[in-house]
């Protein structure tokens, strides 16, 4: 009966050790004060209809990037207690985390950031961006777009739910290689865990890459042919015509392993004619193409801000889309140079190295028409654009290092080393990241309505470039020294010590960066009156989410232009301003909780799978169904604005636009630093002044 | 901006500049100084070619990023806004040269180093045996939970974790593993690594050409244990080499079916061992282990009379 009820669930899940019982602790706390503070502010009603069964692509963006935001925080934790391992454990020291542990937190580590950290700030990204980039008012179907946030969100609570029930992640490495990865190896529910939470949110990136597809191939403006389209929706498009691409092929693969830990299948087992070969190939035919899907965006977002920040048209723009499709191409077919070690032979390995050579050409082509936009542009050095420089400075590190990867017998002596960690992360960290970085600082005057401190940008700016040196230069050089990666111990002959510590250093001065951009939030929010963006163009922007207000209406863009050129709104600008038109009634989606409803089955389902309790994974999927077929049924979905409401929203912020576009940086008015913690040891001494008069009463 | 803002930013710029320098050539002066250093003090042939293989490409390639940039730092710098002296253009002039010279410049790059790597990875490719007038030396290796058997089937030894080479002799190893997840065998000093995996059969190629102690690993994660699964190449001189043969084979015990079994037990960060026998065969015995009788893969109830 129990294990009917429970499965493999009983009391040894719950938390007995000190990170399961502080994590769990830490989660608990943490919601609660966040429903104490709704419910004391009588907000649930809002949250709810407003926000979490909202349609709108600008509010589903805000909120990826409001959890991604919060689980770069928890994997920059993962990432400081690797370093800290790895920097104490030489010799007779051996740290402070056992071997499993640290192989468990850097799985972790790998998982947070790729999916959760990184897609989910590109999905945020794309959502908020494309649809005003394109002048939609909504996408090809909201419901998806909300269903597959949603299931992203329930892949966020399933990779941290082994905290409060089970206590171990999977100790495999970010995916999981097979056989390492099967219950010969791995029985607990580590693996589980990590198979359910990339299924989860994986299905939902493949739904919400089919909707951007379509949305960007339908819903354009009249006359924004392909060859007009901004280039960051051009990088989406790329990303999200990979991604469902690809993306299947991942859930095949998980299902595969799945069959096996569940079933007792033998797909990738060491017996009974298991091929653990096989996983490797599947799993990097998915994973290679993941890295370019992240990255492509985020050239997009590049692009954008060296054009609005040199006052140029993009040059080569057509060199710069054909670079882009060139690399999408070419990153289908290059995933064996992960494993150029496993031995396939010099043919297989030499043609591999090939093609993967021959994506270094479209990325280089990128960088040219950087350049050629440049060139004799009137550059502002804005925040975005130091996250521009920075960006290609690291990048450029870590192509030089891939393609040297791509070089078989080099990749037999730096695969697997930290040399290859460094190559990734200053991809992963110098490409995409500070892409999103870049892009954040670009749109937030659009997506908040005033625009962030400049001052404080710069400063988190210089820590991270200065903190990832100091981290990823002795992890290149580690790697030259035969280190390999994934260490939780090393003998002290090595010499490898001083390096370690010098990566934690540099670590400690990134999570400095990582605060310092909090500050910058926070600072901005202080002064958010003097940072208003009343025109909604702060950078004298040249395509079409500047021609709204900032934030923007519901429907984006009340009258949609005819577009005839690129850089549509900066071309209506020279003109004097957008076509005026008559303002027509527009129908809107109405908002939704049947993708809440799904996810929280989904989400039941694979914990059910997780702890085979087959009742409610029965529950589980049958709730996803009836929630599909009653959302099928309901044809109430759109709600229309009449021609005279939004004549009056219109009106109402036409009213505050000044119209003369704001010239060159004028951050004096930002607060620094100083100003900042001032305001803060005020306000805390207020705080404490206030407590000790009550306490005088 | 003011001229005096103006030159305090060049000083502080310059001054970057030069401290990063100066951090790279300390750098460099390391890698080539330090005796940890193992990929730039390759003690064989193999991971010699390998290492000048990298310096190559490596170099190749600054040839073409570093000027591209400089190229781009420097125009970033000239046209700042706030430079009053250079051109500003706000349209773009289209050149027919450049839009090809963009794609031709890194194609030329990309095929140049993909004629030096083509031929390359074939004549380093790890099953290639090395020629050589000396008869080269077989080592059978085995991955197991976590540590490495290393049989001799020609002296008939075997060891944990001790991996004893004559100098100048080319080595065949033969990699498999045993109960144990996907692992990696690697020397820096020696070779690139090449994966042991349960049923199937790797071989690498390697040769020692200077006396020494050189550290071995796997460089793949295989478990609990797989940050001890160290193991030590020791290289001497082929006389060096038969007394070493000679004291192993009249100590401790022989390596018979009952010690195996042991060894498949996991242990962690495992002292080494020797083996004054092993049993003919085992190599294979291991390998067959894992093998699917009929030959095709993916069947789930296949092989089930193999208990
Ligand atoms: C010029 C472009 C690039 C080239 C030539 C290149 C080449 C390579 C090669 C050959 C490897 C395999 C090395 C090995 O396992 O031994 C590799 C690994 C990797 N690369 Fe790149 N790469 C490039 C761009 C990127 C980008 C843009 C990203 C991410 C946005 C990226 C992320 C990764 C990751 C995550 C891994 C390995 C992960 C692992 O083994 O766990 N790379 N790259
Ligand atoms: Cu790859």
């Amino acid at each position: 009966m129990k294990e009917f009820l429970l499965g493999k669930l009983d009391a040894h899940a719950l938390p007995h050790e000190w990170f399961t019982i502080g994590g769990t602790a830490a989660f608990i706390l943490g919601a609660a004060l966040i429903i104490g503070l709704i419910t004391w502010k009588k907000r649930w009603t809002w949250l709810w209809k407003e926000w979490l069964t909202s349609v709108d692509p600008k509010k589903i963006g805000i909120m990826y990037f409001i959890v991604a935001g919060f689980m770069l925080l928890r994997g920059g934790l993962d990432a400081i207690m690797i370093w800290l391992q790895q920097a104490l454990s030489s010799g007779d020291s051996y740290g402070y985390l056992s071997a499993d542990h640290f192989q468990q937190i850097f799985t972790a580590h790998g998982n947070i950031m790729v999916f959760f950290v990184a897609m989910a700030f590109i999905f945020g990204l794309i959502n908020y961006i494309v649809p005003l980039q394109i002048g939609a008012r909504d996408l090809a179907s909201p419901f998806l777009n909300t269903l597959g946030f949603w299931l992203y969100v329930a892949g966020v609570v399933m990779v941290n739910m082994f905290f409060a029930l089970g206590g171990e992640y999977a100790a495999t490495g970010w995916l999981a290689i097979a056989p390492l990865s099967g219950t010969q190896f791995s029985p607990g529910v580590g693996v589980d865990y990590w198979i359910w939470s990339l299924q989860v949110s994986g299905i939902g990136t493949t739904l919400g890459a089919i909707n951007f597809i379509m949305t960007i191939l339908k819903m354009r403006a009249p006359g924004m042919t392909l060859w007009k389209m901004p280039l960051f929706t051009w990088g989406s498009l790329c990303s999200m015509i990979m991604a469902v691409t690809v993306f299947p092929l991942l859930t095949a693969t998980l299902f595969l392993l799945f069959f096996d830990r569940y079933l007792g299948m033998h797909f990738f087992t060491t017996d009974l004619g298991g091929n653990a070969m096989m996983y490797t190939n599947l799993i990097w035919m998915w994973g290679h193409p993941e890295v370019y899907i992240l990255m492509l965006p985020a050239f997009g977002v590049f692009s954008e801000i060296v054009s609005t920040f040199s006052r140029k048209r993009m040059a080569y723009y057509k060199s710069n889309i054909l670079g882009m499709l060139g690399v999408s191409a070419f990153a289908l077919s290059v995933w064996l140079h992960h494993f150029f070690t496993m031995g396939a032979g010099a043919n297989v390995n030499a043609f591999f190295g090939v093609m993967t050579m021959i994506i270094a050409i479209p990325t280089s082509v990128l960088v040219f028409t950087w350049i050629a936009t440049m060139y004799k542009g009137r550059i502002r050095f804005g925040v975005p654009m130091l996250w521009f420089l920075g960006f290609i400075g690291v990048f450029s590190v870590g192509g030089l290092a891939g393609v040297l990867l791509a070089v078989p017998p080099a990749d037999f002596q730096l695969h697997n080393s930290l040399f290859l960690v460094a190559h990734f992360h200053t991809m992963v960290i110098g490409g995409v990241l500070f892409g999103i970085f870049a892009g954040i600082n670009y749109w937030f005057p659009k997506i908040a309505g005033f625009r962030l401190n400049e001052r404080i940008g710069r400063y988190a700016f210089w820590c991270w470039i200065v903190g990832f040196m100091m981290s990823f230069i002795p992890m290149y050089t580690l790697g030259i020294m035969g280190a390999t990666r994934r260490l939780d111990h090393y003998d002290a002959s090595t010499g490898w010590q001083p390096f370690y510590v010098l990566m934690l250093i540099g670590g400690i001065i990134i999570m400095i960066g990582v605060a310092l951009q909090l500050v910058q939030i926070i600072a901005s929010i202080m002064q958010k009156q003097r940072l208003r963006d009343t025109t909604g163009d702060p950078w004298d922007g040249r395509t079409l989410e500047w021609a709204t207000s900032s934030p923007p209406p519901p429907y984006n863009l009340a009258v949609i232009p005819e577009i005839t050129s690129r850089d549509a709104f900066f071309e209506f600008k020279q003109r004097g301003g957008l076509p005026r038109a008559k303002y027509e009634a527009i129908h809107m989606p109405k908002n939704t909780a049947a993708g809440i409803y799904i996810s929280a089955f989904a989400f039941l389902a694979s914990f059910a799978f997780v702890w085979h309790i087959t009742w409610l994974i029965v529950v589980g999927i049958v709730g996803i169904i009836v929630c599909f077929i009653a959302r099928t049924f309901n044809d109430d979905l759109e709600y229309t604005l009449s021609a005279a409401e939004v004549e009056k929203i219109e009106k109402n912020r036409l009213k505050d636009v000044r119209s003369e576009p704001r010239q060159g940086r004028d951050d004096d008015e930002d607060m620094g630093l100083w100003e900042f913690i001032k305001i803060v040891v005020t306000w805390a001494l207020g705080l404490i002044g206030i407590r000790r008069r009550s306490h005088g009463n | 901006m003011s001229k005096k803002r103006e030159t305090h930013t060049h000083v502080k710029m310059i001054g970057s500049i030069v401290l990063v320098l100066a951090g790279l050539a300390l750098l460099v002066a390391f890698l080539l100084q330090g005796k940890n250093v193992a990929l730039f003090h390759p003690r064989g042939m193999i991971a010699h070619e390998q290492l000048r293989l990298m310096l190559v490409t490596g170099g190749l390639l600054l040839v073409v990023a570093v000027p591209t940039l400089v190229l781009l730092f420097s125009t970033a710098w000239k046209y700042r806004e706030s430079n009053h002296r250079s051109m500003h253009d706000p349209h773009v002039r289209y050149s027919k040269l450049l839009a090809v010279g963009m794609w031709l410049i890194p194609s030329t790059f990309m095929a140049l180093l993909a004629f030096i790597m083509w031929p390359a990875t074939h004549k380093l490719e790890p099953q290639k045996p090395i020629a050589a007038d000396v008869k080269p030396l077989t080592v059978q290796v085995v991955s197991l939970p976590w540590k490495w058997l290393f049989i001799y089937p020609d002296q008939n030894i075997a060891t944990i974790n001790h991996l004893q080479l004559p100098v100048d002799t080319p080595v065949r190893l033969q990699l498999t593993a045993d109960e144990m997840p996907m692992s990696s065998f690697w020397v820096p000093n020696l070779a690139g690594m090449l994966y042991a995996m349960t049923g199937h059969s790797n071989t690498l190629h390697l040769i020692a050409n200077t006396p020494g102690d050189y550290p071995g690993s796997s460089a793949e994660i295989n478990g609990a244990g797989f940050a001890g699964m160290k193991f030590t190449a020791r290289v001497g001189s082929s006389e060096d080499f038969s007394r070493w043969i000679d004291t192993v084979r009249a100590s401790g015990r022989p390596l018979d079916a009952a010690e195996y079994e042991k060894l498949l037990k996991p242990s962690e960060n495992h002292p080494g061992a020797l083996y004054s026998a092993a049993e003919t065969g085992m190599y294979d015995k291991v390998l067959m282990k894992y093998m699917d009788p009929s030959g095709s893969e993916g069947h789930m109830h296949h092989g089930a009379h193999h208990e």
